[in-house]
């Protein structure tokens, strides 16, 4: 097994830099926004996100949740492991709301076609934006492309990206791993 | 641990703790899950399930209705009184039947004890046991300790008492074994001809003294008298089982401490418990309703994810 530094750390926080100032130029003051972290992983970039608008960008009475996706998964049965649930916390109204999915890394975009069928339990938004650290080009199975990327990334489909967080791995940083 | 140890929920005796730590813990999600504006998910949407009830219930059969609905599975519903079973099908035939028509899993409510033990060796499909006569209700003995552990925050250390009709009740002995696997400590109380002979073989407390039993528990477990099953009488009359094994708010508010009442229903008000005591702060009768509904949708998810392809 072998890795490969994609991203360091401070590569990582000039990213987040420019993904908060980019959500800033589309959503101004959030008021009509709720940004939604994607369990189990995309919930750090999402809490990250969300300290940084706050304490950099004082924006105030900024809405959030965190959105499971386990039981709207088309491989329930299909996959060797079982799925684990997380927990799922929609504190707030989606309904009519701009909402913006936030994940790690985007794939083969079936967490997002899931997590699309997922938000529905909680009411219609208006619009749906997807923002990701990573987006893998060339590996989608769906329609699905997100709106805001942090860096793209061409792998094949026998490597893994991982991105670890300070608050769950002790460091920031971005990994290809070659199995 | 991911995966429950079992392929069919045919009672508690057959599970481990790790086992009803992760229908705890799945139970948790579908609580949310039942709380959202749309109370439901697509899980199941490929699954097909059959209740067959071969003995009446009415709760028990609506709460796994609900949890097979909100779980997208399809539903069909079979009830003994108006079957072939009547006309002399064995269990298997009925089953077989009904399996041919393509059903992934079977929920079963049987008057003899060990219906569920032996379909899951003859026929092809998860079976979950909805309650065989005297034997297990494994569903209620979990949707119990589920209530007492959001009630308390654990099970572990807990004093459970079980009171009334413990000798036809599958609802006592599944409990007992659900409440000692998870570390609460047992005790049963009611009228020495309703409590079965060896029961402290199976390291219960026997106490026949409702008072004193009050006294000792946290949680009291209120049995209804299950007179259909009584086919002589166990004690003199209704009236007389009522004071002396009746807890009313009286009798509640003499004692040391708040207890909390938990019941299985259906209530017969006035005999095991009284009208100001089911309604009262200290019943949680209403939230085991409403656990139900999530301890089912946790163990037709876990059950249905090991159906293979």
């Amino acid at each position: 097994m072998s890795q490969k530094v994609l991203l360091n750390a401070k590569e990582v926080n000039i990213i987040l830099h420019r993904l908060a100032c980019q959500l800033i130029e589309n959503h101004k003051d959030f008021t009509n926004t709720v940004l939604i972290g994607i369990q189990p992983r995309g919930k750090f970039l999402a809490n990250r996100l969300i300290t940084l608008l706050k304490e950099d960008y004082k924006i105030k009475n900024l809405q959030s949740g965190q959105l499971d996706i386990t039981f709207y998964r088309d491989d329930f049965r299909r996959s060797d492991k079982p799925l684990e649930a997380n927990a799922t916390e929609m504190n707030c109204v989606v309904e009519d709301k701009k909402v913006v999915f936030i994940d790690d890394v985007l794939y083969t975009g079936r967490s997002i076609r899931a997590a699309l069928t997922a938000i529905q339990s909680f009411g219609r938004p208006n619009e749906i934006e997807l923002l990701t650290l990573i987006d893998r080009r060339f590996s989608r199975h769906l329609p699905i492309q997100p709106d805001y990327r942090g860096r793209q990334v061409d792998a094949i489909n026998k490597e893994k990206v991982k991105v670890n967080w300070v608050e769950n791995e002790g460091e920031d940083a971005v990994y290809l791993i070659n199995s | 641990m991911s995966e429950l140890s079992v392929n069919h929920l045919l009672g508690i005796k057959y599970l481990n703790k790790q086992d009803i730590q992760l229908i705890f813990e799945t139970a948790d999600h579908f609580k949310e899950v039942i709380n959202r504006p749309i109370k439901k998910v697509p899980s199941l949407r490929d699954i097909t399930i059959a209740n067959l009830f071969f003995e009446n219930s009415t709760r028990t059969k609506l709460s796994f209705e609900l949890a097979e609905k909100r779980l997208s599975a399809d539903v069909i519903n079979f009830s003994a009184a108006q079957s072939s079973v009547k006309k002399g099908e064995t269990l298997i035939d009925t089953v077989n039947n009904i399996l041919s028509m393509k059903v992934d899993m079977v929920v079963m409510r049987h008057p003899n004890p060990g219906a569920g033990v032996f379909l899951s060796k003859h026929v092809n499909a998860s079976i979950i046991n909805a309650g065989d006569g005297a034997h297990e209700h494994p569903t209620q003995a979990l949707l119990d300790s589920y209530s007492i552990r959001e009630r308390f925050g654990e099970v572990k250390g807990k004093n459970v008492v079980i009171v009334g009709d413990i000798l036809h009740s599958r609802v006592a002995l599944s409990n007992i074994f659900a409440l000692q696997l998870q570390g609460a400590n047992v005790m049963v109380c009611g009228p020495k001809t309703l409590i079965p002979k060896y029961i402290d073989k199976l390291g219960v407390k026997v106490e026949t003294n409702l008072r004193k039993a009050l006294n000792w528990c946290d949680v009291a477990n209120m049995l209804r008298v299950q007179n259909e099953r009584m086919d002589v009488s166990y004690f003199p009359s209704t009236r007389e089982y009522a004071q002396q094994f009746g807890v009313d708010k009286a009798l509640l508010n003499s004692l040391d401490k708040e207890i909390t009442i938990m019941h299985p229903g259906p209530i017969n008000r006035g005999v095991e418990i009284t009208s100001d005591v089911a309604d009262s702060k200290q019943a949680i009768i209403l939230d085991q309703v409403q656990n139900g509904v999530a301890i089912r949708m946790a163990v037709i998810y876990l059950l249905a994810s090991k159906i293979k392809q």
